[in-house]
């Protein structure tokens, strides 16, 4: 089979040649025109970074207000954390989010230890995943008492 | 599939053939004022932007009296182009605003409003109001000086009509002052109920604009009718969709070369227990109503001033939204409606143009 170029050969070009390079100046105008108007738009889609230290350290509130048997969740940074007080009376604290899918764990007293509502997560009072979906470990975080005041830093 | 496989495939299932077909034969009258029907595109074009860079802003806009400034600050000096997207959005609507008077304008000017486009003229007349609600409403989110007293100004106008006077400005404010449950409300307003309704009239406009072509003003009809000639036209696909298309890049230079140059203002945060600054104006398409209150006594044949003002400009929009459809078809009426836009330019401008002069801040 002929390719269809060589019918145009024999029969003169199709289209003038002047409207062709009109043609080509108006295509690259209108990819000028969409590249100048794309570029600012993507560049602001793309949130500017915050400059945010890394939380080393946060004050958890009172100890003598955490009942044994209990916990409470505080802003670590950014990210919830839940300090807990165990039935034996220890405080422990680790990062409040759930590793399956980011849900705010909760203390669960009838079980005695930490769970996750919405996909039924349990991890024990070592952070350790122990049943459902989560994939790893919540972290632990160190706790200091000092004058009635439990201070949570990250391990190093 | 071959190009003509995929099209008839495509052809079943969204069948627009005779639409294209329709828009293919479609053409438009050209004569020596041609050039003046180039506004109404212009102002789509840029509404179309408005749009865009509305929708773009609220990314990172937070609407409420605490945070508003701050996010605009923020767009503009963190987010990477966020002061062009921000300075572009500020801009074209008041090229918009300026497009749509423009507009407004030819169509008078050209006689463009006769039977049978009544219905366009009203749908285009409420778009303008539309469009300056849009300015009013968008004013006041960056929640500035400027912006906080105009609106202010602004809403308390609406008090002193009769019996209804208290419950506008209410309705206005959300509350008796202007505070943060103003600002809610008039974001509210603008980024969805004014989009609403503008989309809705501007499918209505362009509907009616296509099934009636475009007008031909009565001198180019009479030479046509006195010389036996048709009015000479073009092909709206291509030719007339290349000429708007210079229009419109035109806009968008002007624009981005404003945008570049005069980054719009931020200003300071508004303060509600500041005394307003000194120089305080609305927008410059306010700037005539704003002016002529300056100028008007407290009150005027027994009446208080403003509502003479308020009146008057009320009148005057009701005689504009009905005017087409008890016009007779005379060279004379046309003569007086030209007089009359002339006269109204004439008073607008000059009103403009004092109010920028007089209320210019002292140093």
């Amino acid at each position: 089979m002929a390719s269809p170029g060589s019918n145009e050969i024999l029969l003169g070009p199709a289209r003038p040649p002047r409207r062709a390079v009109l043609d080509w100046l108006l295509g690259l105008w209108g990819a000028g025109v969409a590249t100048s108007i794309l570029y600012p738009v993507l560049r602001y889609l793309i949130p500017p970074e915050l400059p945010e230290a890394a939380t080393q350290s946060a004050n958890a509130g009172l100890a003598s207000t955490l009942a044994p048997d209990s916990a409470r969740l505080v802003p670590f940074g950014l990210a919830p954390m839940i300090v807990v007080r165990t039935a034996a009376g220890e405080y422990r604290a680790f990062a409040g989010t759930c590793t399956h899918l980011a849900c705010t764990v909760q203390y669960r007293a009838d079980l005695q230890h930490i769970w996750c509502a919405c996909h039924n997560g349990h991890y024990d009072l070592n952070g350790r995943n122990i049943s459902g979906p989560p994939p790893r470990p919540l972290e632990e975080y160190d706790v200091n008492v000092r004058d009635d005041q439990i201070v949570v830093s990250r391990r190093v | 599939m071959t190009t003509g496989q995929l099209r008839s495939w495509l052809e079943e299932r969204v069948p627009v053939g005779d639409l294209t077909e329709a828009l293919r034969h479609k053409t438009v009258p050209l004569h020596r004022h041609s050039a003046w029907y180039y506004f109404g595109g212009m102002t789509l074009f840029l509404f179309g932007i408005q749009v865009g860079t509305g929708a773009l802003l609220l990314l990172y806009y937070r609407p409420s009296a605490a945070e508003a400034y701050e996010s605009v600050r923020f767009i503009m000096t963190r987010v990477p182009f966020g002061w062009l997207v921000r300075s572009i959005h500020a801009w074209s609507a008041n090229l918009m605003v300026a497009t749509a008077f423009g507009h407004l304008f030819s169509v008078l000017f050209l006689h463009a409003y006769r039977r049978p486009r009544e219905i366009t003229w009203v749908s285009g007349l409420v778009l303008l109001m539309l469009t300056m609600a849009f300015g009013f409403t968008g004013y006041l989110l960056p929640w500035n000086q400027l912006s906080f007293f105009a609106t202010r100004i602004g809403t308390d106008m609406a008090a002193s009509l009769p019996l209804v006077g208290e419950f506008s400005v209410r309705l206005m404010r959300g509350g008796k002052e202007v505070t943060g449950a103003t600002l809610t409300r008039l974001f509210g307003v603008h980024v969805a109920i004014l989009p609403a309704a503008v989309t809705a009239l501007i499918a209505l406009h362009l509907f009616l604009v296509q099934r009636h072509g475009m007008s031909v003003p009565p001198s180019v009809e009479d030479e046509s009718r006195r010389s036996g000639r048709p009015v000479a036209s073009m092909p709206f696909w291509p030719h007339f969709v290349l000429h708007d298309l210079f229009g419109w890049t035109v806009a968008l230079t002007l624009l981005a070369a404003l945008s570049a140059y005069y980054p719009f203002e931020l200003g300071l945060k508004a303060d509600p227990f500041a005394p307003a600054p000194a120089g305080i104006r609305p927008e410059w398409y306010f700037l005539w109503i704003f002016q002529t209150l300056k100028y008007m006594p407290p009150s005027l044949f027994g009446l208080n001033g403003e509502l003479v003002v308020i009146g008057v400009i009320g009148a005057a929009a009701l005689v504009l939204l009905v005017f087409p459809f008890v016009l007779s078809e005379r060279v004379r009426t046309f003569r007086i409606v030209s007089g009359m836009a002339v006269l109204a330019l004439v008073y607008m401008t000059l009103m403009t143009i004092v109010g920028f002069v007089v209320s210019r801040p002292t140093p």
